[in-house]
């Protein structure tokens, strides 16, 4: 069984090209033999051409050497010598000796065998053959091979004796020059020669006094620089110290947060293999229809919500230039979205849930944590903002304080009944679902990437009008797409419109806010290659507007009856719930932790988390979106449905292998975190000697 | 500007903005929705068993995999007989103190979507086997295997639901028998139908048909009167090989083979095109089939496809009927009293 289920997976993995793409491949084999001829015909027209030029060169040559022996224009090579030629001919000049030969560089060219084959393809009525093609294909592989040795052969020839025409000219240069005289022409000739050998002394700059670095500039002093396998990256400034008690605070949303992150991919990573073996296990605890939500919501409350809310602690007191308003309150909301999370979990495993509607799983007490959280927090951040020493209230904290105010009001949307039965569920579910991920997650994550990149660019943000308008606009627009989910099914048809209306008007603050991020780095692009922090930045960024406009797309009607119910969708969230938000939390955290730990992590292993993630969520979402675009059209076109389910099996394997390597990243991720936090082990020997010195000094 | 430097009025300014749109597009429509809706008058209460069912369907997350909705789109039409309505949803309330509506519309159709599951396999033995490993039944299916719905006994009771499964998913020597979670459950998927429009009222069109190609290669008249357009073996892949499977040799104790069948290679196609279109319960060691032709609405020319892909797979080797002959079948069916 488990023998037929791996073989089942190889031979998935190598099948998957071939069983997607069947109905074109006629086509691709008329294509293929078209460009095998034309790659053929140009490769022997360009070998013609060179061969002419040649040839004509040598005629050339030949009628020159032929017509004129004695007036030739041989002052024309005392054009442009060499240093070295010029004291040869000086010489000479002066000893008025004999000339012995001139050097000229023959080429020595390799004789090949002949190889050439003279059959061409023949392109007949069989063309539409498979095998006859593909044999087409492979027989013009040596005929080509045939055409360029042929093609070497003929070019090596002529330039034999092109030489020996060069080599009889060059005699009679040298001819030329041992016989000619003259003070006016040697002395050009010594002057051109103590030109050419001008050099500098190399220390005009520097002048002759001995280095010495007054200021303290250069650092990093290695004499025994192993080679850099890893891209050196600056290192994070050293900043004001941090209250040490806001910094254990936020060691801990972020520690809670990483271990959700690592929790619940692990359990989307089993998830993604389930797909491809149903039957790996058969607990009713960790059943698909269990385990999924139980996936979804670790990493939207736990990982995602803590690391915002952790980020959050830093930056909104920074921005208003001033302290927390109360720490106390940052642990409550801690241990209570951590025990909501907890709890939520058992209880999703163990069959309890609120109804099926995603991400509202979890039934109301164990949300009501959370939402106390959220309100902990709204009074937190409000008065840390009311305390501010700033006049202006900083663009991050309109994001974030709003994105928790927001955040409580779809909660108790959400999870209110009075307006719940029939139909009406499936309205405030369309509504909640996507107000989570846009107004919740989205519009937090902007407000700490609107103070954190600016920070890690040292420059401000390009437009803070710009900021302002994708504000309002995403408060405008994203609000009334939330029923896309729903299109063409009972909800009010003018519900379907304005969700749609409301998808496309998202264009203004995607655009608006990508434009922002992108024209702050104007001028600062060079900062990426050696910022560790950047690159997540920057993708982040090119996520928000692949994604959030691809979201756009997706709502319109066309599409819909395309990609609707297919994983599309979820190879969508996944760009932008793991494109976006990750990529930008981890941008944050690597950004902050540095500085309120003084600990860096390494820097391979942050390249590592960088490139598996990144990788790993192309593997993820391409084929998927591939796979799953080819199911809508399967089933457009009535093909049985168990025909599609199979289709898709080469394609959730791709997912299955892209989560492992984003899963991978995880388990760099959660290293980094710990090196960022805890001091290496190792006595570090020159800090522990001058340590033993100072004490040496105390005893008098 | 001074507004915005004031987080009171800032934060509140955003906040009734966003108060008000969700009032507009989420509140507003869910209460406007919930006051003019109410189920249709032929609709069935959900019995005790069934509601227990979806209980379980909403506690194993069904949902995840399969949609309840009949998009009025085309493409939807395998799903259900007609669009589906508020109405349809209109009796779903809240499900106790703990827990919310559960509509089960679903955003995800991995699996297929369930509308009128109930009328597409009313059998209760392919439920049960189906719920205990799908792979028995379907071999490509992925969906997860129910095993603790059942329980292995060495001498079921009388009363006790045996289901057969072939020897390789149980334990030698011991009986299966379903759970009382297991009946609800297939209680719970039986009751799945949709209900018929009241009066007259036609049902709203479905969108985006397919434009009929009569330019292809498809030319009716060039068919010899046993050909169709139609793909017999994708047909029979859609409304019959969940039974019956691939191979044609059904299951043992479930459901009968068609490979070497009488009633498949009769001379007579009369029996055949019934047992599609009314369906068929006469034989006790079997499971009942529902009437495939009738609910999937087929029309006869893909019945004959069927058939002739019936009659001529698995080393069957009898004439094909004509879609004329299948025709004149159908309209006795329909023309016979309804019992």
């Amino acid at each position: 069984m488990i023998v037929g289920r791996c073989k089942i997976v190889s031979s998935l993995c190598l099948g998957a090209y071939l069983v997607a793409i069947p109905a074109y491949a006629e086509i691709h084999f008329g294509q293929a033999v078209a460009l095998s001829v034309g790659v053929v015909a140009l490769v022997m027209a360009l070998g013609l051409l060179f061969v002419a030029i040649l040839i004509k060169d040598v005629v050339h040559n030949y009628l020159i050497s032929k017509v004129n022996q004695g007036i030739k224009d041989y002052p024309k090579y005392l054009e442009n010598l060499s240093s070295r030629q010029i004291s040869l001919l000086l010489d000479r000049m002066v000893k008025k000796g004999r000339v012995g030969a001139i050097l000229l560089v023959m080429l020595t060219l390799l004789d090949f065998p002949s190889l050439a084959q003279s059959s061409q393809p023949t392109a007949g009525s069989l063309l539409s053959q498979g095998g006859i093609l593909i044999t087409i294909v492979l027989i013009s592989i040596p005929v080509l091979a045939g055409v360029i040795f042929l093609f070497f052969k003929i070019t090596n020839t002529l330039n034999r004796y092109r030489n020996q025409q060069r080599e009889a000219e060059a005699g009679r240069v040298a001819a030329y020059l041992d016989g000619i005289e003259g003070k006016d022409l040697a002395a050009t000739l010594q002057r051109r020669k103590d030109a050419l050998d001008f050099a500098l002394s190399h220390n005009e700059l520097s002048g002759a006094l001995p280095a010495n670095d007054h200021k303290g500039l250069i650092n990093n002093v290695e004499h025994e620089a192993s080679l850099p396998f890893v891209a050196r990256k600056r290192k994070a400034h050293v900043r004001p110290k941090v209250d040490p008690e806001l910094s254990r605070l936020i060691t801990w949303f972020i520690i809670t947060a990483t271990f959700w992150l690592v929790f619940g991919t692990t359990v989307g990573e089993y998830l993604g293999i389930k797909f491809v073996a149903p039957d790996a296990d058969q607990f009713s605890w960790l059943s698909f229809g269990r385990l999924r939500p139980v996936h979804t919501n670790a990493v939207f409350w736990g990982w995602a919500s803590l690391a915002m809310l952790g980020l959050g602690n830093y930056v909104v007191p920074r921005v208003s230039n001033t302290s927390l308003f109360s720490i106390k309150l940052g642990w409550y909301t801690l241990i209570l979205i951590n025990t909501a999370v907890v709890l939520g979990t058992l209880s999703l495993m163990a069959g309890i849930n609120n109804g099926g509607g995603e991400y509202r799983e979890y039934i109301w007490p164990v949300m009501l944590l959370f939402g106390i959280g959220l309100l902990l927090t709204l009074i937190n951040y409000f008065k840390t903002v009311a305390s501010r020493t700033t006049k202006e209230i900083y663009i991050s904290n309109w994001y974030i304080v709003s994105s928790v105010i927001f955040g409580i009001v779809i909660s108790i949307v959400a999870y209110v009944p009075l307006w719940q039965n029939g139909l009406g569920e499936t309205i405030i579910q369309g509504y909640y679902m996507h107000q989570g991920v846009g107004m919740w997650f989205m519009l937090f994550t902007l407000g700490i990437v609107y103070y954190f990149l600016p920070q890690q660019l040292n420059k401000p943000i390009y437009s803070y009008s710009l900021g302002i308008l994708a504000f309002w606009t995403q408060i405008l627009f994203y609000t009334l797409i939330g029923t896309h989910h729903f299109v063409f099914s009972a909800i009010p048809w003018w519900l379907q419109t304005v969700a749609i209306v409301g998808s496309v008007g998202m264009i203004i603050p995607v655009v608006a806010g990508t434009t922002n991020f992108l024209l702050t780095f104007k001028g600062a692009w060079y900062k990426i290659t050696d910022s560790y922090t950047l690159p997540f930045f920057l993708t982040g960024i090119l996520f928000y507007f692949t994604g959030s406009l691809q979201g756009t797309a997706e709502a319109f009607r066309s599409t819909n009856l395309l990609w609707h119910f297919t994983d599309f969708t979820v190879a969508h969230s996944h760009l932008t719930m793991y494109g976006i938000i990750c990529f930008l939390l981890w941008a944050g955290i690597y950004a902050l932790m540095p500085r309120i730990t003084g600990q860096e992590p390494p820097q391979i292993t942050v390249g590592a988390h960088f490139w598996l993630a990144l990788i790993g969520l192309l593997f993820y979402t391409i084929p998927l979106m591939y796979g799953s675009t080819m199911r809508g059209l399967m089933w457009m076109e009535a093909k049985p449905f168990i025909d599609s389910v199979s289709f898709m099996a080469p394609f959730w394997l791709w997912r299955a292998i892209g989560g492992s390597l984003m899963w991978l990243s995880h388990l760099f991720f959660a290293y980094n975190l710990y090196r960022m936090m805890v001091a290496p082990g190792t006595v570090d020997i020159k800090e522990t000697a001058f340590e033993k010195l100072r004490s040496i000094d105390r005893v008098p | 500007m001074d507004f915005f430097d004031n987080h009171n009025k800032l934060f509140g300014a955003a906040f009734l903005l966003f108060i008000g749109l969700t009032a507009f597009v989420a509140v507003l429509p869910a209460i406007d929705n919930e006051q003019n809706n109410a189920p249709l008058p032929g609709a069935v209460p959900l019995s005790e068993a069934a509601i227990r069912g979806k209980a379980l369907y909403v506690s194993n997350g069904c949902v995840a995999c399969h949609t309840q909705q009949v998009r009025n789109v085309d493409m939807d039409k395998v799903w259900g007989q007609r669009p589906g309505l508020a109405a349809d949803y209109a009796s779903n309330r809240r499900t106790d103190f703990w827990r919310n509506t559960a509509t089960l519309m679903g955003t995800e159709r991995t699996g297929p979507d369930l509308t009128s599951i109930g009328s597409r396999q009313p059998s209760w033995e392919w439920n049960l086997v189906h719920l205990y490993n799908p792979r028995i039944v379907i071999k490509q299916s992925i969906m997860p295997a129910y095993p603790w719905l059942f329980e292995s006994k060495a001498e079921p009771a009388k009363e006790d639901v045996v289901v057969n499964v072939p020897d390789a998913f149980q334990r030698q020597g011991m009986t299966l028998v379903a759970t009382q979670d297991a009946l609800d459950l297939v209680a719970y998927l039986q009751s799945l139908k949709q209900t018929e429009l009241p009066g007259t009222a036609g049902p709203a069109a479905f969108l985006y048909a397919k434009q009929e190609q009569k330019a292809e290669s498809t030319d009716q008249s060039k068919l010899s009167d046993t050909e169709t357009s139609e793909n017999g073996q994708m047909l029979y892949a859609t409304h019959c090989q969940a039974c019956h499977q691939e191979s044609g040799e059904g299951l043992k104790g479930a459901f009968p083979p068609l490979k070497g069948s009488m009633v498949v290679v009769d001379k007579d196609p009369s029996l055949i095109v019934n047992i599609i279109m009314r369906g068929y319960d006469a034989r006790q060691e079997y499971g009942a089939m529902p009437a495939v032709g009738a609910n999937a609405d087929l029309s006869p020319e893909q019945i004959a496809a069927i058939i002739n892909h019936e009659r001529s797979s698995w080393g069957n080797n009898a004439p094909k009927v004509s879609v004329q002959q299948v025709e004149q079948i159908v309209q006795k069916i329909k023309e016979m009293p309804v019992q």
